[in-house]
């Protein structure tokens, strides 16, 4: 059987700003019904890569199809199978919740009865009913975003771009944008989103490109990341740096690699409970001596970096 | 990577403009009742207070001289505002702009969807003022039905001036400028209170070259029943002008929002 074709497919795109490389000549494939993350940290052109996708910006070379569709030659069609959550909210604050709904299907030339359903249904799957006529200023940070992913699948868009959806949410809140994606990709919805949480991008995506300065340096699933990238299991130590430095020189064969912090240190290994007992025994005085699994965040760091990036 | 700048879909310019009137309908009572005042009080204070000392202007009495043009310059200052701080406020700080982009709506449509937009606004200004001036009993002839369309498109060309002049600001405080140094120069030297024929030659000829003019001319021919050959030049300058401006501003607004 055929691989299913790719919902969004680039080719060597590319985006300057003045000076600035935002996005540097990358590729990638997305199949349909999945979700797919880019990952990274600020300014790796996660953003610039999605504002493409959704025909906000031009790009200045390459091929970058949605739906089979050129992002250059038909932009209304590509937006039109698009729904659309930026980062930094963009509902229509003259509007309440509503009409920020019924407002937005007129760009999609819903009809007034179409438009209505479909209101109703998103402000019931995203728990908003008793919201419904309130002012959208009145809305707290959580249900902001809830009202926008709403607005976004008013067409019933089969890809669905979430530009770091969860940042700036309590806890509560993006666990419940997190379901609320889930039961959107079983419906069969592509989900693209960029975020620099790994735990949503464990919890979410089923592909990674992991992108630093313009380009994408990494792309698997996030199981196959954490296997290939650093060892299964992390051991973190604080303390003091004399005490830190000497466990490292007593133990250096026994361990993958390792990573120096300023105020604690990594050590990657195959099997982090003998290591872990080795250490106990050698009696140095730690404030804390902790066993873990890797994380993307491990594979993020490896791959990224730890200097600041901005 | 070829870049085709899409043409206009007026239907999406539309959806444009119907969001604004959806914003509108929730406070029209309250925003269109100054609409009514301003006209009032401006009869009373220039027509009637001024009027006391100048009898005729150009043989006609002076409230009746001045009121056409009044006319013609509260559609300047409605269509203005609304292309102006408004669409920038929507554009730079509400991010309402963001949003609809997202949609198949394209930077093209969006500019002439506020476009239309602001001629609306511009021409309920003028219907206001136009509907107290029927009551002050000038204008009852039928030629005055003329006014009408020019409500809107003296409307539109304002709509297309201000919005070219946000195109490329990248600050709100640059409006001052705006409005202080163009719109209030074409209120004052336009004709609308005095004949431009008693002025140096030179300010006539820039005054032929700016926008107010030709529409308080056309207006006060219509109210006056002076029907001229000259009146017919007066729309075509009007009519040219705002061609060349809309499909400069729709670029314009297409570079910025889409780069």
């Amino acid at each position: 059987m055929d691989k299913p074709q790719a919902i969004v497919q680039a080719e060597g795109l590319t985006k300057v700003y003045g000076q600035l490389t935002a996005v540097n000549s990358i590729d990638f494939q997305i199949e349909p019904g999945t979700c797919y993350g880019f990952l990274g940290p600020n300014g790796a052109g996660k953003t610039t890569v999605m504002r493409m996708i959704y025909c906000s910006t031009p790009p200045n070379a390459g091929e970058l199809l949605v739906n089979g569709l050129d992002v250059t030659s038909n932009m209304s069609a590509v937006k039109r199978g698009i729904g659309v959550v930026t980062q930094d909210d963009s509902l229509d604050y003259d509007l309440n919740v509503v009409n920020n709904l019924l407002v937005y299907a007129r760009y999609y030339d819903l009809n007034r009865e179409q438009a209505s359903h479909r209101a109703d249904e998103l402000i019931e799957f995203f728990q908003l009913e008793e919201k419904r006529h309130e002012n959208v200023r009145a809305l707290s940070g959580g249900m902001k975003r809830r009202l926008q992913i709403a607005r976004a699948l008013i067409n019933k868009p089969s890809i669905l771009i979430l530009d770091e959806p969860s940042t700036g949410l309590d806890p509560q809140a993006r666990h419940h944008v997190w379901s609320k994606c889930h039961e959107l990709i079983e419906q069969g919805v592509t989900l693209l989103l960029t975020t620099h949480y790994m735990d949503e991008a464990e919890q979410l995506c089923d592909q990674i490109a992991v992108m630093d300065r313009g380009i994408i340096i990494k792309e698997d699933s996030p199981w196959n990341l954490i296997k290939t990238e650093v060892s299964p299991q992390v051991i973190e130590i604080r303390g003091d740096a004399k005490h830190r430095n000497n466990i490292l020189d007593n133990i250096r064969d026994k361990i993958d690699f390792h990573e120096a912090l300023s105020d604690r240190l990594l050590l990657y290994t195959q099997d982090a409970t003998s290591l872990h007992t080795q250490i106990q025994k050698m009696d140095i005085p730690l404030k804390m001596l902790l066993n873990r699994r890797s994380s993307l965040e491990d594979v993020f760091l490896k791959l990224t970096g730890r200097g600041l990036i901005d | 990577m070829k870049q085709s700048a899409p043409k206009v879909i007026l239907k999406s310019a539309w959806r444009v403009w119907q969001r604004n009137a959806t914003v509108y309908k929730r406070t029209w009572k309250l925003n269109i009742l100054p609409n009514f005042f301003e006209p009032f009080l401006y009869l009373l204070g220039m027509g009637i207070g001024l009027g006391a000392y100048i009898n005729e202007m150009d043989g006609i009495p002076y409230i009746e001289y001045i009121a056409p043009g009044l006319l013609i310059s509260s559609i300047m200052w409605g269509a203005s505002l609304e292309t102006t701080y408004n669409v920038f406020v929507k554009m730079n700080f509400d991010r309402i702009y963001d949003g609809i982009l997202s949609t198949p709506v394209n930077p093209k449509d969006l500019a002439m969807g506020e476009l239309l937009w602001g001629a609306t606004r511009g021409a309920m200004y003028g219907g206001a003022f136009f509907s107290i001036l029927l009551l002050f009993g000038m204008g009852h002839h039928w030629g005055i039905l003329l006014i009408f369309p020019l409500l809107f498109i003296i409307g539109f060309m304002f709509a297309t001036i201000g919005l070219l002049f946000t195109s490329f600001i990248k600050e709100i405080e640059l409006f001052n400028y705006f409005f202080t140094l163009f719109l209030t120069p074409l209120f004052l030297f336009s004709g609308i209170f005095f004949p431009l024929n008693q002025l140096p030659e030179m300010v006539q000829i820039v005054a032929w070259f700016t926008p107010l003019y030709h529409g308080v001319e056309l207006s006060r021919g219509i109210f006056n029943q002076l029907w001229d050959i000259g009146l017919l030049y007066h729309f075509i300058w009007i009519l040219v002008v705002t061609a060349l401006n809309t499909s400069i501003v729709l670029r314009s607004i297409h570079k910025r929002l889409y780069r």
